[in-house]
């Protein structure tokens, strides 16, 4: 037999597919700090942005790399940072002034063992929580969690659009065995790629206001650069942009920030479900140990067992309402996390703890087995 | 029902074994047309330390990417073979470097023990290419790729400059497998 291999046909490790497929949505501004285990994305975007015209720069530390992809998206690009535990700690500040201040961004975080240094080169899935309260103040947030290595393209892709669409930072909370995997993807054909570029303002510069209130509850977004003038702050400010200390026009900016993931929480939260139709018991997980948890199913349905699996791949805003429409006729569930509970302590909020929460949990940098999520399942 | 080969390649950091698990991983995927991952554990060190690289073949869907039945693992040095032996599978071959791993741990297992880090050495004078020696040897004793496929893939992966040394190098290591099963008749 001849080998004549698919050129689409590409063995990549998850980072190099977050990389690929940021570069795939439109990203040309790259910012960031290496550290394991993400590094390979900063490596792929510094070979590749010279040759596609794009911008690469290490800065000094994790929170330049972050106030440097908020200015570079104010400017009009498409910006990224890429990051891991102790980074992704630093850069929380000014994610937070990414969402005060409605600056489309996407920040990438392969999640490593923590606190602090902890684990460099072994997984976990222990940002859950901060990925959605790390940076102070109520505020939206997106987090967007990949299974495989195509996922990895298609939610860096998704990371974009929606951080595009929502005029908010969007986090893909990636971890060490995503990551660091290596398995085939087929490269989709680019004019199957949706993309979706930020709204831009049809006012006149002089009639401009950046945080206008409006039916659509996004405000369009001008690129600095293009003859537009306004003022950006992480204060509390008015359709204008400068600071205020009204309340009323405070709560009326703030109930608009947080209104526009409650509104459109339908647009992002995806899930997939796997066995779940005839299902007793219900298992939930997401990333890696999500492919464990499959696994686990199908070994409890040859079992007898009937299993099911709820996949999830938006873990903020949370998917409350796809958990409400599965639980009630099963007798447990299985929540399989690398933390000691941070999914499942929102899984029994979501089912008002009317069913048993049994919880897989490992924190020492070994992956959760399928035989550990099978063992829960049948017991 | 389908087939799922697990390759557990463990050594030192630096011995090259992420390479030689990502080649083979590219040999089954794109150029046999099957699944395959391929991972690694390793600590903090960027040389020396246990390491280890896992490569999973299927004609199916490869939910977990981690090697827990091992069917053939590869030792190149003694802590390793001690620290990852024991996923080994019953039946399943261990493959160590005989001058590296003296003590072979005691198992339902097949052991073959060949000098490769000392053929790297002597007949090609570079004791870089063991790793690539080691794969010649795991595509033998599998049979779960295809040696031309192994081939091209080391063509397309390796530094280039270096494609000859280690397509000898992989020959070296097909040759090493082929005496031992001469020797030893087949592993079944």
């Amino acid at each position: 037999m001849e080998n004549i291999p698919n050129p689409n046909v590409r063995m990549w490790q998850g980072n190099v597919a977050c990389a690929e497929g940021a570069i795939a949505a439109g990203c040309r501004f790259f910012a960031g700090y290496p550290i394991t285990p993400s590094s390979e994305i900063a490596e792929v975007l510094a070979l590749r942005f010279p040759v596609i015209g794009g911008n690469f720069i290490q800065m000094e530390d994790e929170i330049a790399a972050m106030g440097a992809i908020i200015g570079g998206s104010l400017g009009g690009a498409k910006t990224m940072t890429a990051t891991s535990g102790p980074g992704f700690s630093l850069k929380q500040e000014n994610i937070g002034f990414a969402v005060m201040a409605e600056v489309p961004c996407v920040i990438v975080n392969v999640q490593r063992g923590g606190p602090s240094t902890g684990l460099p080169t072994h997984a976990a899935q222990s940002d859950v929580m901060q990925a959605r309260w790390g940076t102070h103040g109520d505020h939206p947030i997106i987090v967007l969690c990949p299974s495989s290595v195509r996922e990895t393209y298609d939610l860096t892709i998704r990371a974009f659009n929606l951080a595009e669409k929502y005029r908010m930072p969007v986090i893909l909370l990636s971890d060490e065995i995503i990551g660091h995997l290596t398995e085939k993807i087929e490269i989709p054909e680019p004019s199957t790629i949706e993309i979706i570029d930020r709204k831009k303002p049809t006012d006149t510069p002089e009639n401009y206001l950046p945080y206008k209130m409006d039916d659509s509850d996004i405000p369009a977004m001008a690129n600095f650069g293009e003859g537009y003038r306004y003022h950006v702050t992480g204060l509390a400010h008015d359709e204008t942009g400068f600071p205020t200390n009204d309340p009323k026009k405070i709560r009326a900016q703030m109930l608009r920030l947080n209104r526009k993931i409650q509104r459109f929480r339908n647009d992002i939260v995806e899930v997939e479900t796997f066995n779940t139709d005839d299902m007793d018991v219900l298992v939930i997980s997401f990333g890696s140990t999500a492919r464990s948890a499959k696994r686990a199913v199908i070994n409890a349905r040859e079992k007898g067992v009937k299993a099911g699996l709820l996949r999830l791949k938006t873990i903020w805003p949370f998917p409350d309402k796809e958990i409400e429409a599965l639980y009630k006729p099963v007798r447990k569930i299985v929540v399989a996390e690398m933390n000691l509970g941070q999914i499942a302590h929102e899984v029994e909020w979501a089912t008002r703890r009317e069913k048993p929460v049994v919880r897989v949990n490992k924190i020492d940098g070994e992956p959760i087995t399928p035989n550990e999520i099978f063992e829960a399942i049948i017991s | 029902m389908a087939f799922r080969y697990e390759v557990r390649l463990s050594g030192s950091g630096g011995q090259g074994l992420i390479l030689v698990g990502k080649v083979l991983a590219e040999a089954a995927a794109i150029y046999d047309g099957l699944n395959a991952t391929q991972s690694q554990s390793y600590g903090p060190e960027a040389r020396g330390g246990a390491s280890r690289s896992e490569v999973i073949i299927s004609d199916g869907d490869i939910d977990y990417p981690k090697a827990e039945n091992i069917d053939i693992m590869l030792a190149l040095t003694q802590e390793a073979c001690d620290k990852y032996v024991v996923d080994l599978k019953e039946g399943g071959i261990l493959l160590v470097d005989s001058q590296m791993v003296t003590n072979i741990p005691k198992g339902s297992y097949k052991v073959v023990a060949l000098p490769i880090i000392q053929s790297a050495v002597e007949r090609l004078g570079k004791f870089l290419v063991s790793n690539i020696i080691a794969l010649g040897v795991i595509t033998k004793l599998s049979g779960v790729v295809s040696e031309d496929s192994v081939k091209h893939a080391i063509r397309a992966r390796v530094p280039k400059g270096t494609e000859e040394i280690n397509i000898k190098a992989f020959y070296t290591g097909i040759e090493l497998a082929d005496n031992w099963l001469g020797k030893h008749g087949s592993l079944l």
